[in-house]
C-alpha cells in the first residue's frame, strides 16, 4: 500500500501539473507533491525498517534496506530540488528565458521524472526497471532543451541518442538475463523477478550472465557517465535549467548505479566476485582518473561540476567492484553525500549564474560580497565534494581508499592522484568566484538558501556523526550487496 | 539430422531480418529507408508468429500484433507524416562511403556470431543460430546510427536496434512477459514522438537537420 502512495504521488503531481504548470502557484504545488512524496517515503521507510523487507502487489515491488534508504534519498533531494526550483525558475521567466508553456512542461516533466526514478527503485521486475530508466531519460530529455538554444538542442540531441543506445545494450542485457533464467525458473512472469533470480542465482549459466552483465555494465553505465560513455553528461548538465542539472547529477545517476549493482549481485552469484567486481573497478578507476583532468580544462562552471560528478561516480563505482562489507558501505554513504553536496553546489551555482548572467566561470567573481549565502554556500559545498574532513564525503572517501590500499594497493596512488588534481582543479576556480572583486548588483530575488544548507548540515553530520540506526540500516544495505 | 519445418522457417526470417539490416546499411534515400524499416517489423511479426504457432505460446501471439500495429503502421506512418511536413526526400550523406560501411558490417556479423555461439549451444533446438543474427542485427543498426549525418536516419537506425532486440526476446527465449513488452512498446513510441518533437526543434534553430551544425559542444 505504501508502495503504491510513494508511486502515485508523483505520478499525481505530473497529470496536475499538466494542466496547471503554468499557473502563478504552480511552483507551490510542485514543492507541495515533492514534500507529500517525500513524507510517504518516510513512511514507507519506517515500515521497512520495521517490519524488514515488503514485496507488494503480486511480488512486482519489492522494498529492502538497499532500495529504501535510496527511495528516501531520492524524494529528499526531489523535495529540496522544487523548493529551490521555486526563485530560480520565475527568475528565469522573469529574464525572459521561458514562457508560461514551457513552465508547465517543466513542471509536469518535473514530477514525472521522479515517479519514473521511483517506479525503477521499487520495482522487482528487471524488465519494469529497464522501461523505467529509458523513462527517466525520455522524460528529462525535453527538459534539457528546454531553453531551445542552439547548444541546449544539441545538448539533449547527444543525451537522448546516447542514452537511448546505451540502453538498448541494456536491453539486450535483460534479454540475455531472461535466457539464463527461463532456464532455471520456466517462461513466465516469474523468470524476470528479482527476488526470484536472487533465490536461484547460483545455478544460472555462467556464460550467459558474463556475457549479459557486460552488456547491463555498458547500457546502465552510459547513465551513470562512467569513461568512456560519459559524453552526453557535461552537456546536458551545462545546457539544461539548474534544477535539472542538480536533480540528474544528484539523483539519476544513483539510479543508474544502483541498477548496476542490482544486476552485480546476480551475476556474482553465478560467477563469484572477481568477473563483475573486475570491471566495475575498471571503468570507476578510469572514469575518476579521467573526470578530475577533465576538471582544470573547464571554462563553464555547471560543466565543471558535471565532471566532478562523473569522477565521484567513479569512486562509487570503483567502491562497489571492490566488493564487501566495508566497501559497500562506503559506497553506499558516498552516493548518500555526494547526492547532497553535489545539488547543493548546483543550487549555489544556479543562483551565482542568475545574478552574473553567465555560466563562465571568469566572469564570476566576488559572490561573498553581492549575495554572502550564496558565496559561502558555494565555497563549503565545494570543500566538502573535494572530500574535506569533517564533511561526509571525506568519510566514504577515506573508507574507500583505506580499503584499497588493503586490498587493490595498485589502485590507491591513482585515486590519489586524482583526488589531488581535482582539488587543485576546482579549488583553485571556486576561490576567486568566491572571494573576488566584483561590480555585479544582488540577486532581486530572494534566493532558495533553505535547501542549500539544510543538505550541507547533512553532509556535515554524516562526516561527525552517524545515526546507530543509519549504520545499521547502511550494514544491511552492505551486507545484501556486499 | 533433420530440423523441423517451422524452425527452417524462423531461420529465413532471421536471414531476411539480416538482408534487411544491410539493405538499410546501403540505402540512400529516407522513403525506401523507411520502407525497409516496415518490412522489417513484418519479418519481425512474422517470425514471432511462426514461433507462436509451433510453440503454443498464446502471449506471443499478442506481441506480434504489438508488433504488427507498431512497427509496421504506426511508426513508419508518424516518420512518413514527419518527413512530409519536414520536406525531406532524397538527402541522406554517410560519413564514410557505402562500400566501407558494408565491409565494416560483415566485420560486425562474424564478431556477433562469434560472441553468440557459446550461448547458443544452449538455446533449443528450434533457434540455434538466431541469436547471432539478433546480435547482429543490433550492431549493424548501431553503425547506421554511426555512419548517417542526418537526424532522421538517425532515429530509424535506433527503432531498427529495438527490432533487433525483439527478435532476439522472441527466438531466443520464446517471448518475453507481456507486461515487459508492453512497457517496451510504450517506451519506443514515446520516444519517436519525442524525436519527432525534437526534428522541429532542430529545424527552427538550425535550418536543417544535418547534425554538422551539432558539434559545436567539445569536450574541453
Amino acid at each position: 500500500m505504501e508502495v503504491l502512495i510513494v508511486l502515485g504521488l508523483p505520478l499525481a503531481g505530473a497529470v496536475l501539473l499538466a494542466l496547471a504548470g503554468h499557473r502563478a502557484w504552480a511552483p507551490e504545488l510542485n514543492a507541495t507533491m515533492s514534500f507529500a512524496t517525500f513524507f510517504a517515503t518516510l513512511l514507507l521507510a519506517a515500515r521497512v525498517v520495521a517490519d524488514g523487507p515488503i514485496l507488494a502487489l503480486d511480488e512486482q515491488f519489492f522494498v529492502d534496506p538497499f532500495n529504501v534508504f535510496l527511495v528516501a534519498l531520492t524524494a529528499f533531494v526531489g523535495f529540496t530540488t522544487s523548493l529551490f526550483s521555486r526563485p530560480y525558475m520565475r527568475t528565469e521567466q522573469d529574464r525572459g528565458r521561458l514562457n508560461a508553456a514551457r513552465l508547465r512542461l517543466y513542471h509536469s516533466m518535473f514530477q514525472l521524472f521522479m515517479f519514473t526514478m521511483l517506479l525503477c527503485l521499487l520495482s522487482n521486475n528487471v524488465g519494469a526497471m529497464w522501461v523505467a530508466m529509458e523513462g527517466a531519460t525520455l522524460s528529462t530529455v525535453l527538459l534539457v532543451s528546454l531553453y531551445r538554444t542552439p547548444a541546449s538542442l544539441e545538448a539533449a540531441w547527444k543525451y537522448f541518442i546516447l542514452c537511448s543506445v546505451g540502453i538498448a545494450q541494456a536491453l539486450f542485457g535483460t534479454i540475455l538475463l531472461y535466457f539464463a533464467a527461463e532456464r532455471v525458473l520456466g517462461a513466465g512472469g516469474g523468470a524476470l523477478l528479482w527476488t526470484h533470480l536472487h533465490a536461484v542465482r547460483n545455478q544460472l549459466e555462467p556464460t550467459v550472465l558474463s556475457l549479459a552483465f557486460v552488456f547491463l555494465l555498458v547500457g546502465y553505465g552510459t547513465k551513470v557517465g562512467l569513461v568512456p560513455l560519459h559524453n552526453w553528461l557535461p552537456d546536458a548538465h551545462a545546457e539544461g535549467p539548474t534544477p535539472i542539472s542538480a536533480v540528474l547529477s544528484g539523483l539519476l545517476l544513483n539510479i543508474a548505479l544502483y541498477s548496476v549493482v542490482r544486476s552485480k549481485v546476480l551475476v556474482d552469484g553465478a560467477l563469484g566476485r572477481g568477473f563483475s567486481g573486475g570491471l566495475m573497478m575498471g571503468f570507476g578507476l578510469l572514469s575518476v582518473v579521467v573526470g578530475a583532468f577533465f576538471l582544470s580544462r573547464q571554462r563553464d562552471v555547471k560543466r565543471m561540476f558535471a565532471y566532478s560528478s562523473i569522477e565521484h561516480m567513479g569512486i562509487m563505482t570503483f567502491a562497489f567492484g571492490m566488493g564487501g562489507a566495508v566497501a559497500a558501505f562506503a559506497g553506499l554513504l558516498h552516493m548518500t553525500v555526494h547526492s547532497l553536496t553535489k545539488s547543493a553546489i548546483f543550487f549555489t551555482v544556479g543562483h551565482a549564474s542568475q545574478a552574473t548572467d553567465t555560466q563562465d566561470m571568469a566572469s564570476i567573481r566576488g559572490l561573498v560580497q553581492t549575495s554572502p549565502a550564496i558565496g559561502w554556500g558555494l565555497a563549503i559545498g565545494s570543500l566538502a565534494i573535494l572530500g574535506m574532513p569533517p564533511f561526509g564525503v571525506f568519510t566514504s572517501e577515506f573508507m574507500v581508499l583505506t580499503t584499497a590500499m588493503h586490498e587493490h594497493a595498485w589502485a590507491t596512488p591513482l585515486l590519489l592522484v586524482a583526488l589531488g588534481v581535482a582539488f587543485a582543479s576546482i579549488f583553485g576556480k571556486v576561490q576567486p568566484m568566491v572571494f573576488g572583486e566584483t561590480f555585479a548588483p544582488p540577486l532581486t530575488r530572494g534566493p532558495a538558501l533553505v535547501p542549500v544548507f539544510a543538505h550541507l548540515a547533512i553532509v556535515l553530520t554524516l562526516g561527525l556523526y552517524i545515526p546507530p540506526y543509519l549504520v545499521d540500516w547502511y550494514r544491511q544495505a552492505a551486507a545484501l550487496i556486499g | 539430422m533433420s530440423v523441423p519445418f517451422s524452425a527452417q522457417l524462423v531461420n529465413v526470417l532471421a536471414a531476411l531480418l539480416l538482408l534487411i539490416a544491410f539493405a538499410m546499411l546501403a540505402q540512400r534515400r529516407v522513403l525506401t529507408l523507411i520502407r525497409l524499416f516496415a518490412l522489417q517489423g513484418a519479418v519481425l511479426a512474422a517470425s514471432t508468429i511462426v514461433v507462436a504457432w509451433s510453440t503454443g505460446y498464446k502471449d506471443l501471439y499478442v506481441s506480434a500484433g504489438i508488433t504488427l500495429v507498431l512497427k509496421v503502421i504506426l511508426l513508419p506512418w508518424i516518420l512518413h507524416r514527419l518527413i512530409d511536413r519536414l520536406y525531406i526526400r532524397w538527402d541522406i550523406e554517410t560519413l564514410i562511403n557505402i562500400p566501407t560501411t558494408m565491409l565494416a558490417g560483415i566485420g560486425l556479423v562474424i564478431f556477433a556470431f562469434a560472441l553468440a555461439t557459446p550461448i547458443s549451444q544452449m538455446a533449443s533446438t528450434l533457434t540455434r543460430p538466431t541469436l547471432g543474427i539478433a546480435l547482429a542485427s543490433v550492431l549493424l543498426s548501431f553503425l547506421m546510427m554511426i555512419v548517417r549525418r542526418k537526424a532522421v536516419p538517425q532515429v530509424i537506425g535506433f527503432l531498427a536496434m529495438e527490432n533487433g532486440l525483439l527478435f532476439a526476446a522472441t527466438t531466443a527465449t520464446f517471448g518475453m512477459p507481456l507486461v515487459w513488452e508492453l512497457g517496451v512498446a510504450l517506451d519506443v513510441l514515446v520516444a519517436t514522438l519525442i524525436f519527432g518533437i525534437f526534428f522541429f526543434h532542430i529545424r527552427e534553430q538550425f535550418d536543417s537537420l544535418d547534425i554538422r551544425h551539432m558539434e559545436k559542444l567539445k569536450q574541453d
